[in-house]
């Protein structure tokens, strides 16, 4: 197997001797692994992306509420926003990458069709700045695609190093992880080197570790919608701090590591049990109420 | 062979709320409908831990009777799986129930019938819409969510008569197909056996022309139409 990878090293190591990018490594090993053509790769991300874009669509028209009516309407605030872009602090690319990420999210919470990509609680962060991004550039799809395949090598390192799942390591796992595949995602867009990449990939995950996963009642819709239009930022940031050349002081398998080390003394109450943090204030214990749930008093 | 496809992070393509408690839940529903083979005319679901407390918000009760009635992770009429249940005359049932302590936080046991068969599959969700079937019919086994992409086969029968080495000579007697290893696990009389097969996927006609030619076999089932997910 030559292009398999389980680490950012694995990755540097075969992009110098294949002079390539760390996209077209992620797609020559899903080619090597599932045995497929590189074009019957692509055509399936493509298909991944148009099912994105779709709940980016909906999300930014809908005023529809959740089931339980604690998310909705929020991305359509945002997106209205951009007509009054005197108004707001952040440029039209973060708003507009907000808008994008809190559609994803609200869509999922009103069970839409949407990429878990990397799981369903971050499934904003991606889209939100890769679209938003491209649509700047007003770049092809072609180079979309690009960001989307270095976004999931990220997330397959992390999966491999640590973990992808919040009941394991918390928020972390699911939008810390999203966001450092989005800053890498972005950052090969920009036309980066590898290294670049990891280093935006490192900074914005960084700033993610130790990040808990305490959502009311457990429904993946508070914090969890909101967090993953803020985590945009972060990641664009990220990529930006990169871009103007800054580099990360910590290697990204380093960061990884440390992440993993995170998720093994994170007690149990803060990670997807609903038992801790925001999930048991006296907001989070009146949703509890209202779900006929155990109320969990504050300790 | 590396487990973990970049598509398993790039998805997979899936109808809210969460990846654990309803993708995950609509494919152990399409594992107990593959393996029981029939149109139930009645489902059971008896749901342990975390799928008993939360399963009206994560809608992973509408997702189960969808992976029933094959829908796949990704379908919207999971959303009205209930109607659609009625309209093709499903009864169906949710029971929060304390499946023993050793069991996974998410775990759910089916219990499907019609007039002529009846059988109980027990799966966990595991994290990330990934799963594994434990139990059949009280009998542990353990079929992992890419049984499909292995292209399993499950076959029952008693375990006085040994005719698994019967079954996979037939097996082998069809065009370009390779029994790679087989598990067994037994409860009382009965074994289960699982067996991976390579080379191609075996045809649903062929399936049903082997539980014809080896009439100990109680029943086998294949898992291969699941492979598409």
């Amino acid at each position: 197997m030559e292009y398999e990878f389980t680490t950012a090293e694995d990755i540097l190591k075969l992009t110098k001797k294949h002079k390539i990018s760390i996209s077209d490594v992620a797609k020559r090993f899903e080619a090597e692994n599932s045995d497929k053509s590189i074009p019957a790769i692509r055509s399936k991300m493509k298909r991944t992306r148009d099912v994105m874009y779709e709940a980016v669509k909906k999300g930014v028209k809908s005023n529809k509420k959740s089931d339980m009516g604690l998310t909705g309407g929020d991305a359509r605030k945002i997106h209205m926003s951009l007509k009054k872009l005197s108004t707001m602090m952040c440029n039209k690319v973060s708003i507009r990458a907000m808008a994008y990420a809190l559609a994803v999210s609200e869509q999922n919470a009103a069970m839409g069709r949407i990429v878990a990509f990397p799981t369903a609680g971050g499934a904003g962060v991606i889209p939100g700045v890769l679209f938003s991004c491209a649509e700047h550039f007003k770049a092809g799809k072609r180079r979309l695609l690009r960001g989307m395949f270095t976004a999931s090598a990220i997330g397959k390192i992390i999966a491999e190093g640590a973990t992808l799942s919040a009941a394991k390591g918390g928020c972390q796992a699911e939008i810390g992880a999203a966001v450092a595949m989005a800053a890498a995602g972005l950052t090969e867009m920009r036309g980066a080197t590898p290294e670049q990449c990891f280093d935006a990939a490192s900074i914005g995950l960084k700033s993610y570790l130790g990040l808990v996963c305490d959502p009311l009642g457990g429904l993946v819709e508070v914090p969890c919608a909101k967090r993953n239009a803020i985590g945009t930022q972060a990641a664009i940031g990220a990529s930006d701090m990169v871009m103007a050349g800054v580099k990360s002081f910590i290697p990204f398998d380093e960061v990884v590591q440390a992440m993993n080390n995170i998720a093994k003394h994170m007690s149990p109450k803060l990670r997807e049990t609903a038992l801790g943090g925001l999930a048991v204030t006296k907001t989070g214990n009146e949703v509890k109420k209202k779900l006929g749930m155990h109320i969990t008093p504050m300790d | 062979m590396s487990d973990l496809s970049i598509f398993d992070v790039a998805g997979p393509i899936m109808v809210g709320p969460s990846s654990s408690h309803t993708a995950g839940a609509c494919k152990i529903g399409q594992f107990a409908r593959a393996l029981f083979h029939h149109t139930p005319s009645k489902v059971v679901f008896y749901l342990h831990g975390s799928f008993g407390e939360v399963y009206k918000g994560h809608a992973t009760d509408r997702a189960l009777l969808g992976g029933v009635m094959k829908f796949r992770t990704s379908d919207p009429r999971i959303k009205d799986s209930f109607e659609i249940a009625k309209k093709k005359g499903i009864k169906y049932e949710f029971i929060p129930k304390d499946l023993g302590h050793k069991s996974h936080p998410n775990t759910v046991e089916i219990v499907l019938s019609n007039r002529r068969t009846k059988m109980s599959v027990r799966g966990r969700s595991i994290g990330g819409g990934m799963i594994e079937i434990c139990r059949i019919n009280d009998i542990q086994v353990l079929l992992k969510g890419s049984a499909g992409k292995r292209l399993s086969l499950v076959v029952c029968h008693e375990h006085e008569k040994n005719i698994i080495p019967d079954v996979i000579a037939k097996l082998e007697e069809l065009q370009g197909m390779k029994v790679t290893k087989g598990v067994h696990t037994k409860l009382n009389d009965t074994t289960i056996t699982v067996l991976g097969l390579e080379g191609r996927r075996i045809t649903l006609p062929e399936v049903i022309q082997l539980e014809k030619d080896c009439p100990e076999v109680h029943f086998i089932r294949s898992l291969s139409k699941l492979q598409k997910q």
